[in-house]
Order: C-alpha cells, then sequence, then structure tokens
C-alpha cells in the first residue's frame, strides 16, 4: 500500500503510515490516531482541526487550494505559506511517499 | 469477550467515538468497550441527510474508522446491542440480549432517537426519519420510486432532506408547524434566505400547518397522504419527518441520574452517578456560551468535545468545557456554518448581501459578539469563532462593512477584547 509520512512541528518522531488511495491526508492520519489530526467535521472545512503543512517538494503535486479553503487557511493557528486543510488533499497513487507536517497545538 | 471493562461507552456516535479514540490517542491502558445499537461500523451522521441520501457518498466514505482499525484497537466494539437497563451501585450494564458488562466508568453517549409524530397512519410505509445509517437506507430505497414527497418539519434535518430530495428531481412539499424555517434556532433573516432559496429550488414551503394523520395511497399499508387538521390532504408517496430529537436518557433516569431535558452533567460531563458521564446530544449542561444556561445541544462539535472531556477526566487530565458552539448546513450550493449560540440576542448586523447568496449575520448582546450565521462566507466563520471565543466587542457599523475582515473590524473597534 503507498504511505505517508507524518512530521511534527514540537519534534516528536516521523510517523509513515499506510494509505488507502480516495483517503484524504486528513481520513489517512485519524485512522491512524496521528496526534494533532482531528477532522471532526469530517472534511467539511468547519472546524480546522486538519490543518497540516505540506512539504514544498509536493506542493505541486497535490490538489490545489479551492478559495474557501484559502480563507479558513488565513486564519488557522501557526500558519505558514505551506499551511493546508488534509480533508482538502486527496491521496491515489501518485501521491506515494508524501511527507506533511503536523503544526505545533 | 470479558464480562467487565474499566471503560463502558454506550453509543458508538461522534461523542462515543471521541471518548474511545481520546482513551486509546492518550495511551490509556485499561480495557474498553464500545457498544451501539447499530449493525454498522461507527460512522459520521451529517453524510446522512446529505451526501449519503442523494447517492453522492458511500459509508465507506464517512465511516469514523475503517474495519482495520477496529481490529487493531485495543477495543471491543459491540455492536447490535441495547443497554437496558444500569446499576449504578454494582456499576453493570445490562443488554437487550441478557448479556451484563460491568464497569469501572460509564460513558453514555447514547444519542437520541428521531422523534416521530403520534397520529392515525404513522404505521405506514413510505414514512421515514432522518437519523441512522439504517433507516436511511430504507429511505433511499423509496426515494428510488417517489415522485411527490412532504417533509414534515423545516428544520436542519427537514431542510437537508428536502435539497436532496430536489436534486434528485423529486417534488417536494415541506410542512412546518410555526411561521418560519428554523424558527427555533436562527433569526427571521436566515429563515427567509433559505425559504427564498428552496423556494427557487422549486420546493413548496407552508407553514403554520397542524397535521392530523397520514392516509393510504394506491398501494396498500403505504402513504398517499398527509392529512391536515382541516383535512386536507396532501398527496405525498414519500415523507420523511423532521421533527426533532428525543433524547436517550430513559436507562440513567431508572438508575437515578438527574435528567431534566437530557442527562445533567458538570463541566466535566460527569452525572450525578458516581462514574457515570453523559457526553453528545444526550447530555444537559450548562454552556459558557449561552452565560452558563444549561442546554442540550445536537452537535457534532459538542458531541466530540464532551467525549473526549470525559476521557481525559478518566485519565486523569480533567479540563472543563469550554469551546465556543459551531455547527453547519449544506443545502443545495448553500454552506452555511454558525458559531457562537444566538439566543438572547439584542442587536444583529447583516453583513454582505442575502440576494446574492454570501452574507453573515452578526449577533450582538450588550455590544459583544455572541455568534455568526455565515452562508458562504468561511473566512467570517473562522475569523468571528475566534473573535467569540474572547468575547469581543465589535462597532457594528464596522461590522457591516465587508470591505473589512472581521479581524480588521476588532482591531479598528475602540472597545477592546474583554472577559
Amino acid at each position: 500500500m503507498p504511505t505517508i509520512t507524518f512530521r511534527f512541528a514540537d519534534g516528536n518522531a516521523d510517523r509513515e503510515v499506510a494509505f488507502e488511495p480516495g483517503q484524504s491526508v486528513m481520513q489517512a492520519a485519524v485512522n491512524k490516531d496521528i496526534p494533532g489530526v482531528i477532522g471532526e467535521c469530517g472534511g467539511e472545512m468547519s472546524c480546522a482541526t486538519c490543518h497540516v503543512y505540506v512539504e514544498d517538494a509536493w506542493t505541486e503535486r497535490v490538489r490545489s487550494m479551492s478559495s474557501a479553503e484559502e480563507e479558513i487557511v488565513e486564519v488557522v493557528e501557526n500558519p505558514r505559506p505551506e499551511s493546508r486543510l488534509g480533508c482538502q488533499i486527496p491521496l491515489t497513487e501518485a501521491q506515494d511517499g508524501i511527507v506533511v507536517t503536523v503544526p505545533e497545538a | 469477550m470479558p464480562d467487565s471493562y474499566d471503560v463502558v461507552v454506550v453509543g458508538a456516535g461522534h461523542a462515543g467515538v471521541s471518548a474511545v479514540t481520546t482513551l486509546l490517542k492518550e495511551g490509556f491502558e485499561g480495557t474498553i468497550a464500545l457498544i451501539d445499537v447499530g449493525d454498522s461500523l461507527p460512522y459520521e451522521r451529517p453524510p446522512l441527510s446529505k451526501g449519503f441520501l442523494v447517492g453522492a457518498e458511500e459509508v465507506d466514505s464517512f465511516l469514523f474508522r475503517t474495519a482495520d482499525y477496529w481490529e487493531e484497537a485495543a477495543v471491543d466494539l459491540v455492536l447490535g446491542t441495547r443497554i437496558t437497563s444500569v446499576d449504578p451501585v454494582a456499576h453493570r450494564v445490562r443488554t437487550d440480549d441478557d448479556r451484563a458488562f460491568g464497569y469501572r466508568k460509564l460513558i453514555w453517549a447514547a444519542g437520541g432517537s428521531a422523534r416521530m409524530l403520534r397520529v392515525p397512519g404513522a404505521e405506514l410505509a413510505g414514512i421515514h426519519t432522518v437519523r441512522t445509517l439504517e433507516g436511511v437506507a430504507r429511505l433511499k430505497d423509496d426515494v428510488r420510486g417517489a415522485r411527490r414527497a412532504v417533509v414534515i418539519g423545516g428544520g436542519y434535518i427537514g431542510l437537508e432532506a428536502t435539497a436532496a430530495l430536489r436534486a434528485l428531481g423529486i417534488e417536494v412539499t415541506v410542512l412546518e408547524a410555526l411561521d418560519r424555517l428554523l424558527e427555533r434556532v436562527t433569526s427571521p433573516i436566515i429563515s427567509d434566505y433559505f425559504l427564498r432559496l428552496h423556494t427557487a429550488h422549486g420546493a413548496n414551503v407552508r407553514f403554520g400547518v397542524a397535521i392530523s394523520g397520514f392516509s393510504e395511497g394506491q398501494a396498500p399499508d403505504r402513504v398517499g397522504g398527509v392529512v391536515l387538521e382541516d383535512g386536507e390532504v396532501v398527496p405525498a408517496d414519500l415523507v420523511i419527518v423532521g421533527i426533532g430529537l428525543i433524547p436517550e436518557v430513559t436507562e440513567l433516569l431508572h438508575a437515578g441520574a438527574e435528567v431534566t431535558n437530557g442527562v445533567v452533567v458538570d463541566d466535566r460531563c460527569r452525572t450525578s452517578l458516581p462514574g457515570v458521564y453523559a457526553v453528545g446530544d444526550c447530555a444537559n449542561h450548562a454552556n459558557p456560551y449561552a452565560e452558563g444556561a444549561q442546554l442540550r445541544l445536537e452537535s457534532v462539535q459538542n458531541a466530540a468535545e464532551q467525549g473526549k472531556l470525559a476521557a481525559l477526566d478518566i485519565i486523569g487530565r480533567s479540563e472543563p468545557y469550554e469551546v465556543v458552539p459551531w455547527f453547519w448546513s449544506n443545502q443545495y450550493d448553500a454552506k452555511m456554518k454558525m458559531a457562537g449560540i444566538m439566543g438572547g440576542y439584542d442587536r444583529l448586523v447583516v453583513r454582505g448581501d442575502p440576494a446574492a447568496g454570501e452574507f453573515t449575520v452578526v449577533y450582538f448582546k450588550d455590544g459583544r459578539l455572541l455568534a455568526l450565521d455565515c452562508v458562504n462566507r468561511p473566512g467570517d466563520y473562522m475569523q468571528g469563532r475566534a473573535l467569540i471565543e474572547r468575547r469581543a466587542h465589535l462597532d457594528p457599523e464596522l461590522v457591516a462593512d465587508v470591505s473589512l475582515s472581521l479581524k480588521e473590524v476588532q482591531a479598528r473597534s475602540g472597545a477592546p477584547a474583554s472577559g
């Protein structure tokens, strides 16, 4: 199965986990109880609890941001230029090996 | 399967699953049972009235966790099982198939059931509610052959179902007892917006309607119409009843817990019974964003938060309930996001143009930001939620200026955030 690696801004050890194509970054994280990714609203862009930083090498290789996502990402805690909502990034085989970072709580 | 657990969680909705996953994430080493009356792996409810109903989403896409997760997790998932009694002295629950499970801590996350109309004909086939996966799956079977539907109740469930049925090309009449949509939960401005939206999408909405029964159609034992108090029959081959939720509290009430519109809990979700928590739709709590008023919230946010708080209290990391309530509803292309509790507002400001389908209604009390209803304005929602948390005071005239973000409004409003 393809994998995704979660890094942690607070310095905890990386977690590389398998994902099922069709899952979003949020769903892949939640299903492995990755700390700091909650996905409370299930992907409705209503909670911003799936905020991640997408590593530069991957920014062009994931779905781009909608205007609604942009408006929400502007207001998350600890924003960075590479901030995204994990629920808005679908994963396919093409994202095998993707690396994202979970912001500090 | 053991007959006793450190933690027994009753109900595998948002609240129960949040409790269990919080325990697991925090490294809880005790034994856990998660018991649910349904047969499906635990699933999220919001898609039931939206994507699942229209056929755009299947249950696999809104399971809380995959089958693999539950197989590997240190949790006994007990499905298809109803709890019939709670013995608060012996710390034991009994099930409808005559099993008993002891608990050290019990988290009651049983939610509730959809309220049904108690009128003649209510048992006819073709009359549905929207609450469980099984129930909505049956509804979908009936949707296939349906031409004319009646939706009873102009609340969020009824309106989301209406939007789904219209998307499927079914004629819909909404029958509302009161004189506007969403009367109990929002302002007339939002009610009017949704009335226009549904009317524009071809739904017929009627107010002040009292229902006296259901009549049979041509097929035996199947609904053919909704009978109104004045004798009029509104034809329908499909009926959806969306008139609220009855919280599932009976077993705790019999066990001696304090129950008043839900199970009364403190700010850590503890009930009046030792070792027993209640969380989610069935829990009545003092909400810090409703000036401490006792209330019951039916929302994903409240359920997830309360489940988490019960789990944290169990592992000795207790925290009080203090998050801003938030909700959402999707109807057609309108995405409404709400933050705060608007009840008791003394002033409202409309930001943006309802006719353009992008606007926010901002509610104040004594100058303090109380709540927002944001239609297709996610930035207002996110910024506003943070400002509600800070008990911000905003200049209402600046709030009306959409060229300013709400953060900028706050920066320019003279009074500092208080509280």
